[in-house]
């Protein structure tokens, strides 16, 4: 199963799709190819109605969250050093946006090929976290993608039923973020994990609350 | 083109009537409840004793596995891999150890792989031995047939806990094989067990199969389509109950399958009759199986010497690797970058996948039928919610 | 005939009703705690730490090494490393834990605490029988109420036992040829030397 064969055949299917080849430089010789949110529902058919290709089972939906970070790089620029042009070294920062991605696995029950990785990036992460949903092509995209919505956040757009997963319906925020902070405001036990209680302490104020032993970490 | 079956339209939870249906019920089924497998709650709207609407709700026994797994190394996440499909722990340690293989290149030692496929096998047949009792017992046979599949299920699990140290949490699987060899005696006494399985399953059929009371409650009932398996992300004896002829031992050809010799059953009706027979055949090839590979255990070493057992740092990159779960395809995705944590750690349940059709199946029908479609479906809470 | 499903079913359940009076393979049931099933050698309940000897502190095989606190998946090892050192079984000083804990209620039994031990300081146990009253103390196990003797050791995992003394004793022997090949070098050394010294070296000769 060809990687470049796939993907030309898919950009010869559908006009105006952008898709890009991900290497994945582990041994598992898995690369990706990510498609932008506009055609992606247009790839996805393609991709499972194509008859050399079939690929009708959906079989994993993830999300990851890649926090904006800053990347710091040595630049060579030419500046004026008591009048002389030199080269010298500058420390240039740059801040790489942070995104959402969702991956999809696809494999292909008739032709028993696959995987064939789908990957699909947000805008960022804060408003721009609109994607459309692959459960019209793959019907078992529905409870996957309503697992990413509630864990990280991303908007299914085309979702039947888009709806919070595994947490209460009024949970607030995204737990499988990387910037997520767990709420210390739940009801602990004292244990030989002394952070537990140690925050808890912390927000209480402590006024009139346990005083920890020793044992337990106080 | 052929378009996906989709479900009807968002659910809300005001009590709402339809002309000519006037008097609608809606009940919730659990989460504390005798046969819903574990915590598990469905909404459902029924006219009389008619199901008109069924929505489950999920997360009662939601851990953040995945998130856990993010500030624990890789070895780590192996024990809590045991208590995600809780009565399968070794197939779960095997579907990681697989996706840590595949991520970092390792390899596995001959012995290590027949290791692997005699323990999962016998991990196969106890999950299906506790499965078919507690459908029956769902369905109202009050233990007997339970306590009969669990007499055969406690021999295997002697046999674990003469190998891994556990009955049920082995933390059995390493990257690069195993964790214990095997101590005297054991492949003996493993021998007997599966020696005498097939009588326990004829047993088992006489008792069950022609069953009048079974066949009524079972036959037609919950009937998936095979375009709708195929299409919701069905798999394991559920999807081949509805003729999708997909084991991922046969088409992934990994661990060392490719040797044995088994079939592997399919159904052509796709009720939870055929996914209660299928299951009852897959004991029998798994048996067969089992017998093949204690036949020709090699001696040897059983994990890759090169691998530590701390400080495993795997090249960043990604792997997806799964296997053929008794629920299903049970598959990890790892994101690794470097250090020594993973990125992102994704179990892919097929407990949670499989429950995706668990309206379409029960629609139309009575409660008891909800009941043993249920059942059939083969659930885990541990897997569902993670 | 209707109804021969359910017959054969109940002849089935008859043969095993029937078959218990006569077959042990029919009747499991174990009237426990009267009858107990026989331990099986591999189990594992929760870890304890071994010492050689008599004495628990003395012959304690643990020198704070701190390596299963940091494996533990869910932490529950708590180990402050001591200031002074002690002789441990070899007679070499090491450091020892000045306090070791196990939160049992957060112990998964998972065995990585003993793979990592790089000093057979710390295996399984197979007592099940732990029930207290006391639900924070009670379960947080100090370094006393976890030491126990490696003739326990010996007692509840014989095999497994064997292995580990025959190793150490491998390692105690090196020790001890390589200490005595060190005292042996170093009496030579100091016999050259005092062989040495009566005779002064002429000046300016080269030695």
């Amino acid at each position: 199963m060809n990687l470049e064969a796939i993907k030309s055949e898919v950009e010869a299917n559908v006009p105006g799709c952008r898709l890009e080849m991900v290497a994945n430089p582990s041994p598992s010789d898995q690369h990706s190819l990510r498609s932008d949110a506009e055609h992606a529902v247009a790839v996805a058919i393609v991709l499972r109605d194509a008859a050399n290709l079939r690929f009708d089972f959906c079989s994993n939906v993830t999300g990851i969250d890649w926090p904006s970070r800053e990347v710091s790089e040595k630049v060579k620029v030419k500046k004026l050093v008591d009048g002389v042009e030199q080269e010298a070294d500058e420390i240039r920062k740059t801040v790489v946006p942070g995104c959402l991605e969702v991956v999809y696995h696809l494999f292909s029950v008739e032709k028993k090929h696959g995987p064939l990785v789908l990957r699909m990036r947000t805008q960022d992460r804060d408003a721009g976290v609109h994607l459309p949903s692959l459960t019209p092509v793959w019907r078992s995209a529905e409870l996957q993608e309503r697992e990413v919505f509630d864990l990280f956040g991303v908007v299914f757009d085309g979702h039947p039923d888009l709806r919070r997963l595994l947490m209460w319906p009024g949970f607030v925020d995204h737990p499988m973020r990387r910037d997520y902070v767990d709420p210390d405001d739940y009801e602990y036990e004292p244990t030989a994990h002394d952070e537990v209680p140690r925050r808890a302490q912390q927000h209480r104020g402590d006024a009139g609350g346990k005083q920890l032993s020793e044992a337990e970490g106080g | 083109m052929s378009t996906a079956i989709v479900p009807t339209a968002h659910f809300d939870l005001e009590p709402m009537s339809e002309p000519g249906k006037e008097q609608l019920l809606e009940l919730a089924m659990g989460p504390q409840h005798p046969s819903t497998h574990g915590v598990f709650r469905m909404n459902v709207v029924l006219y009389g004793e008619q199901v008109v609407r069924l929505k489950p709700v999920f997360g009662y026994l939601h851990r953040n596995h995945e998130k856990i797994a993010e500030s624990e190394t890789y070895l780590g996440s192996m024990p809590y891999t045991d208590r995600l499909d809780y009565m399968c722990s070794i197939t779960n340690n095997w579907a990681y150890a697989l996706a840590v293989e595949k991520l970092a290149g390792i390899e596995v030692p001959e012995r290590a792989e027949y290791l692997r496929v005699i323990t999962g096998e016998l991990t196969r047949l106890q999950n299906h031995a506790c499965l078919i009792g507690f459908l029956m017992q769902d369905m109202g046979s009050s233990g007997t047939p339970l306590m009969y599949a669990f007499r055969e299920r406690e021999k295997i699990l002697d046999l674990f806990e003469s190998l891994t140290g556990a009955r049920m949490m082995c933390n059995y699987m390493r990257f690069g094989g195993c964790r214990a060899d095997l101590p005297a005696g054991w492949l003996d006494q493993a021998r007997k067990v599966v020696a005498d399985f097939p009588r326990f399953l004829d047993e088992y059929e006489q008792l069950l199969v022609s069953n009048e009371i079974l066949m009524d409650r079972t036959q037609e009932v919950g009937v998936l389509s095979r375009e709708l398996a195929v299409s919701a992300g069905i798999s394991g004896p559920m999807a081949r109950a509805s003729g999708v002829d997909y084991d991922i031992r046969k088409v992934d050809h990994y661990s060392i399958y490719d040797r044995f010799t088994f079939r592997v059953p399919l159904g052509s009706h796709g009720d939870v009759y055929d996914r209660f027979m299928v299951r009852l055949l897959e004991m029998r090839e798994s048996v067969s199986i089992l017998e093949q590979a204690m036949r020709d255990i090699p001696a040897g070493p059983i994990v890759d010497p090169r691998m530590k057992v701390r400080g495993f740092r795997p090249k960043p990159g990604e792997a997806y690797g799964r296997i053929e779960s008794p629920k299903g395809e049970l598959g990890f995705y790892l994101v690794s970058d470097g250090s020594p944590n993973p990125y992102r750690y994704r179990v892919r349940p097929p407990s949670l996948i499989n429950l995706t059709v668990l309206e379409d199946l029960c629609v139309g029908r009575n409660v008891g039928d909800i009941v043993a479609i249920l059942g059939s479906i083969d659930i885990v809470l541990g897997e569902v919610d993670r | 005939m209707v109804g021969e499903g359910i017959l054969k079913g109940m002849a089935e359940t008859a043969r095993n009703f029937f078959g218990s009076y006569v077959s042990k393979d029919r009747l499991t049931t174990v009237q426990y705690p009267e009858q107990r099933d026989a331990q099986i050698e591999a189990a594992r309940s929760f870890p304890f730490l071994v010492y050689d000897g008599a004495d628990w502190h003395d012959g304690m095989r643990c020198v704070a090494c701190q390596i299963c606190e940091k494996e533990c998946p869910p932490k529950c090892i708590f180990i402050e490393k001591s200031k002074d050192k002690k002789p441990d079984a070899n007679g070499k000083p090491q450091f020892y834990p000045a306090t070791f804990n196990i939160d049992i209620s957060v112990c998964m039994s998972c065995q990585i605490c003993v793979e990592v031990c790089p000093f057979d300081a710390i295996m399984m146990d197979v007592d099940t029988d732990l029930s207290t009253d006391d639900r924070f103390g009670g379960l947080l196990l100090d370094k006393q109420r976890l030491s126990k003797s490696n003739e326990y050791y010996n007692a509840i995992h014989p095999t497994e036992a064997a292995a580990v003394d025959a190793r150490l004793a491998v390692e105690r022997a090196r020790q001890e040829a390589k200490a005595k090949a060190a005292a042996e070098a170093k009496a030579a050394a100091d016999a050259k030397l005092t062989a040495a010294t009566p005779a002064q070296p002429a000046s300016g000769e080269p030695r």
